[in-house]
């Protein structure tokens, strides 16, 4: 019998003022939804501002990805705040980067393009995904 | 002289996990594009993560916390960490009051989830045009 595969937490920022925020969130709904559901999971940055027991424990006891929307990296600072290791940082616009032909738009969500980007991005976290899930690179 | 005040801050809960949360970023969002020069806002994160500017955003300005679901991030991680809030909004409340079923999905909000943005923003901008009489 193999072995059940760890959860993969993914955090993205929480921010309500940037696009490159809201292709962070969406390039981890992608994930969880869509590209490796029942793998990536997420939790609610803020709980783990207020010290929430069950995210911290999330965050603690499983490896942790954050996308941060811009340098200021609220996602990797919080999981370090409550001694979580954050296994991969990415910022947004590392995507966007590279593939310029793909410029998204929007703050609050983002538009069809930046959808599009958020798929590509969600594409490379996964790889990091599955070797997390695997055991490696931790 | 009297101060003034210029701004209403807003905290939403940011909720990634629940569509609450996107309710809530989108409503936010909604009434700080519409009253741009009465509102400002900040990442909820950024109390941890941020300088000294950022934690003494709810003494600077009187401060409407936005929440998604009964956890009450917002309200708690700014009292805690800035300021007491002016004022604390529920969505689960504001929904319950207009009629208005939860949203079920997390993205891509469309005309479906229209009337509880809607709904959502006009409470949130009737807190402001309070707080800023009470000011």
């Amino acid at each position: 019998m193999g072995k059940k595969p760890k959860q993969v937490v993914v955090l993205p920022c929480s921010g309500i003022g940037k696009t490159f925020g809201a292709l962070a969130r969406e390039t981890a709904y992608e994930l969880v939804e869509r590209v490796r559901p029942g793998l990536a999971t997420l939790t609610c940055l803020p709980l783990l501002v207020i010290n929430d027991p069950e995210a911290v424990a999330l965050v603690t006891e499983n490896p942790v990805i954050t996308i941060d929307g811009c340098p200021k990296d609220c996602a990797k600072k919080s999981v370090e705040a409550v001694g979580g290791r954050v296994a991969k940082a990415y910022e947004a616009i590392k995507f966007y980067k590279e593939h310029k032909d793909l410029k998204p738009e929007g703050i609050a969500e983002v538009n069809d393009t930046g959808r599009k980007l958020a798929q590509v991005a969600a594409a490379e976290v996964a790889r990091e995904v599955d070797k997390l899930a695997a055991g490696e690179g931790e | 002289m009297d101060i003034q005040v210029v701004k209403v801050g807003i905290v939403s809960c940011s909720g990634e996990e629940i569509p609450e949360g996107t309710l809530c970023r989108l409503a936010c969002r909604k009434v700080l594009d519409e009253r741009p020069g009465e509102t400002v806002t900040i990442c909820l994160p950024l109390f941890i993560a941020g300088g000294e500017e950022e934690r003494t955003f709810a003494q600077n300005y009187p401060t409407i916390t936005v929440d998604g679901c009964d956890k009450l991030c917002a309200a708690k991680a700014t009292e805690m960490l800035s300021g007491k809030p002016s004022k604390s909004l529920s969505i689960p409340e504001i929904l319950k009051k207009h009629g208005l079923t939860p949203p079920t999905k997390l993205r891509h909000f469309g005309p479906e989830e229209d009337a509880a943005v809607k709904a959502v923003a006009e409470e949130i901008a009737r807190a402001v045009d309070e707080v800023l009489e009470e000011e």
